[in-house]
């Protein structure tokens, strides 16, 4: 094998990949080629570094080098100074926004310093579509110990003791899952992993199985010999083509070595894996609905109990986990309960990934321990709020979650605590929303989303939130009234009390948290019939100002109906008539002379 | 090629170790030996590649932990080749005319014994981010 002196990794993540980052692995492939250099230098794609602001990403190893959005024409000037020359291209090395200096590794850029990787070890380290490298990283040998080492029972036990719990959202103990699956009887029983993910600005399940797709296909060999299932079955949506593309090929590799099939590792214990799509419901991720999919029914959530451990897949014991949950399983068996359960807090073991979004200056995919606080991962890891705005809310656990506002910053992040707050920790969506985001428009936005992915099944959920999203609609449009405030309220608590599955139950929390946190708000909107932040359109008004206003026409240009009149260096005016509150005008503006009121 | 027991997993872990080592030194680089090797235009004229090989052949021979990255030129252009080593935990140290002899000499009394060979620049400046 040659001997590599410098590896160049290259994010391949979906993010990165969106900006050509495909073209330049070739293009660093080709550029050594012609230097002679492909022997001593080798291209590596990997999964996502989660720094997805700042892609295509490219690292450059033994140096760790970080190099920051990356185009193919760059490529030629990093071979020609970082490669043959040995100095860092000072024009691609991230600049630290506070002290405007220029960090060449990830250890000391903000962004990386507070994350604690498990579940996204091998993102952005290893090359996802080579085996060999995720068995360098001790892959498999989480299997091959439970396999030859422990029986069953001390498996579950041992993931029963790490605390583990599961991080789809609800945050069930995964080793009592486990261990209620494996004491029921039956010929055949099924693992299933739910890789649905489908909270609105949620790519973490994601981003594990396109950069490690291996660590999932272990941990769901080690659950299936825990519970005594010899099938596995990934519920994948086929909007994930590249996560869809990855896990085949790894598939296809674990088979290859024997490590999936029969007699895995000599032990007796056989276990495979298929896939099946679905095709994007958000219903879909609760685990009866996803089971019905699976069969080829409609994806429609039915009574528990039965539950799946009990009567699941094809009405086989069947233990759904989620994609991040299987993620942190082998490195638990490989460097034990002790370790893992001395991160974390005191009920919520361990990390959770989250893909921050929104308002923030460094969106991307960041993993951190439990009972880290908002205000470290928003400010500290997020850079804070984009244009210096002022922080307003965060939401978590996407639709079904809540808004948490500044009076929370300070709150440990764990399960218990955000449903203390009136949130919840779900998947792990976290957007951020600053001052000029209106909390009506984000509740009724929400809603739009929970109506459409609503089954249909039960009628609180179906007519209910038709009915809750009239009322917003009115009230977003300055109709509303006191009553219809208290209105909300009601239905909403009547909504989560009545229906079925967790997405009826949850379809409220938007409504409900935002209810609670920004009342006055909702006040303004219906009494003084104002919208504080200027997003709804009907309740603002574009105005110039005539002495701010220099005559400079550029409003006048930009304006896409022609509402702006006014000669050259003259103050101009808008129609109100004809004015259909774009706010382009307001955008374009240089001298501050259009206010919104 | 298939893996039928896990003695067999381990001989491919311990095979395949090799293709991320690399990657997985320099994630802890403080606690591993460091090399800097001087590749401008007059480390590479006076040898500085053959330097960089040899030392990254030896190193892994030895099974010594390191981490070996090139560098621009360091100023010392009279006496290229010139290395930087840093031992972990201690300052580093700057040697010149450093041919695969010299090279050989450095990681059996420096790197190993951790005491120090004559050829021994010393560093006159401070770098800004100190």
């Amino acid at each position: 094998m040659t001997d590599y002196k410098m590896h160049i990794l290259v994010c391949g993540g979906t993010g990165c990949r969106a900006s050509q980052s495909e073209k330049i692995v070739d293009a660093f492939k080709s550029e050594l080629e012609t230097r002679a250099l492909d022997d001593e230098v080798k291209v590596i794609a990997t999964g996502c570094f989660g720094f997805c602001e700042k892609g295509p990403i490219v690292k450059i190893i033994p140096d760790n080098t970080f190099y920051v959005q990356v185009g193919v024409v760059d490529v030629k000037d990093i071979v020609e100074e970082h490669v043959i020359k040995g100095r860092p291209l000072k024009r691609l090395l991230y600049h630290d926004p506070a002290t405007k200096s220029q960090v060449t590794d990830t250890a000391h850029i903000d962004f990386y310093k507070k994350q604690v990787r498990i579940a996204l070890r091998n993102c952005g380290f290893i090359n996802p579509e080579n085996i060999d490298e995720y068995i360098a990283r001790d892959g498999y040998a989480a299997l091959g110990k439970a396999l030859s080492e422990m029986t069953p029972a001390d498996a579950t036990q041992l993931v029963k003791d790490s605390g583990l719990r599961g991080r789809g959202g609800g945050g069930f103990p995964t080793g009592l899952k486990w261990e209620i699956t494996a004491k029921e009887k039956s010929d055949q029983k099924y693992v299933v992993c739910n890789a649905d993910e489908g909270d609105p600005g949620a790519f973490m399940d994601r981003s594990i199985l396109e950069g490690d797709p291996h660590s999932v296909i272990e941990a769901m060999a080690i659950c299936g010999y825990c519970i005594g299932a010899s099938k596995g079955l990934v519920y994948i949506r086929a909007e994930y083509p590249l996560a869809i593309n990855r896990l085949k090929i790894a598939l296809e590799q674990a088979r290859e070595y024997g490590l999936l099939g029969d007699d895995i590792l000599g032990s007796g214990f056989n276990f495979d894996i298929d896939i099946r799509y679905g095709a994007g419901a958000f219903v879909c991720g609760e685990e009866t609905a996803l089971i019905h999919s699976m069969e080829g029914h409609r994806g429609e959530p039915t009574f528990k109990p039965p539950f799946p451990s009990v009567s699941g897949y094809l009405g086989k014991p069947t233990n759904v986990n989620n994609v991040e949950t299987f993620a942190n399983v082998p490195v638990i068996f490989n460097k034990g309960v002790e370790w893992f359960s001395s991160i974390g807090s005191e009920k919520s073991k361990g990390t959770k990934v989250f893909a921050l979004a929104g308002k923030v200056n460094n969106v991307g995919l960041i993993e951190v321990p439990m009972g880290i606080t908002l205000r470290e991962v928003i400010f500290d890891i997020g850079g804070g709020i984009r244009g210096g705005k002022k922080f307003k809310a965060v939401q978590t656990g996407g639709p079904s979650g809540g808004c948490l506002t500044e009076q929370h910053l300070d709150t440990p992040i764990d399960y218990d605590n955000l449903i203390a707050a009136g949130s919840m920790m779900g998947s792990g969506g976290m957007i951020v929303m600053d001052e000029d985001d209106c909390m009506v428009s984000i509740a009724k936005f929400y809603l739009e989303f929970t109506l459409e992915e609503s089954c249909g099944k039960c009628t609180p959920c179906r007519i209910g939130n038709k009915r809750l999203h009239e009322i917003l609609d009115k009230i977003t449009k300055g109709k509303g009234t006191l009553e219809d405030i208290e209105r909300l309220r009601v239905l909403g608590n009547v909504i989560k009390d009545t229906s079925l599955c967790g997405l009826g139950q949850t379809s409220p929390n938007p409504i409900l948290s935002t209810l609670d946190n920004f009342y006055d708000e909702y006040l303004a909107h219906v009494n003084d019939k104002k919208c504080p932040a200027g997003q709804c359109k009907d309740l603002v008004r574009y105005e110039i100002d005539p002495d701010a206003c220099t005559g400079c026409t550029l409003c006048f240009r930009n304006c896409p109906v022609g509402a702006i009149s006014g000669e050259k260096k003259m103050p101009h005016y808008i129609d109100q008539t004809l004015c259909i509150k774009c706010g382009v005008c307001y955008e374009k503006c240089r001298f501050k002379a259009i206010s919104i009121v | 090629m298939k893996i039928k027991t896990l003695a067999d997993l381990k001989k491919v872990k311990a095979d395949v170790q090799k293709k991320i080592k690399l990657r997985e030194q320099s994630e802890n680089a403080g606690n591993v030996v460091q090399v800097k090797v001087a590749m401008a235009t007059c480390g590479i004229a006076s040898g500085a590649k053959e330097t960089m090989s040899f030392i990254i052949d030896e190193l892994d021979f030895r099974g010594i932990d390191a981490v070996i990255t090139q560098t621009g030129c360091m100023g010392y252009c009279y006496a290229e080749p010139t290395i930087e080593v840093t031992l972990p935990g201690k300052e580093p140290v700057v040697y010149g005319y450093v041919d695969k002899d010299k090279a050989r000499q450095i990681i059996d009394e420096y790197i190993v014994k951790g005491e120090l060979v004559d050829g021994i620049i010393p560093v006159n400046y401070k770098t800004i981010d100190e």
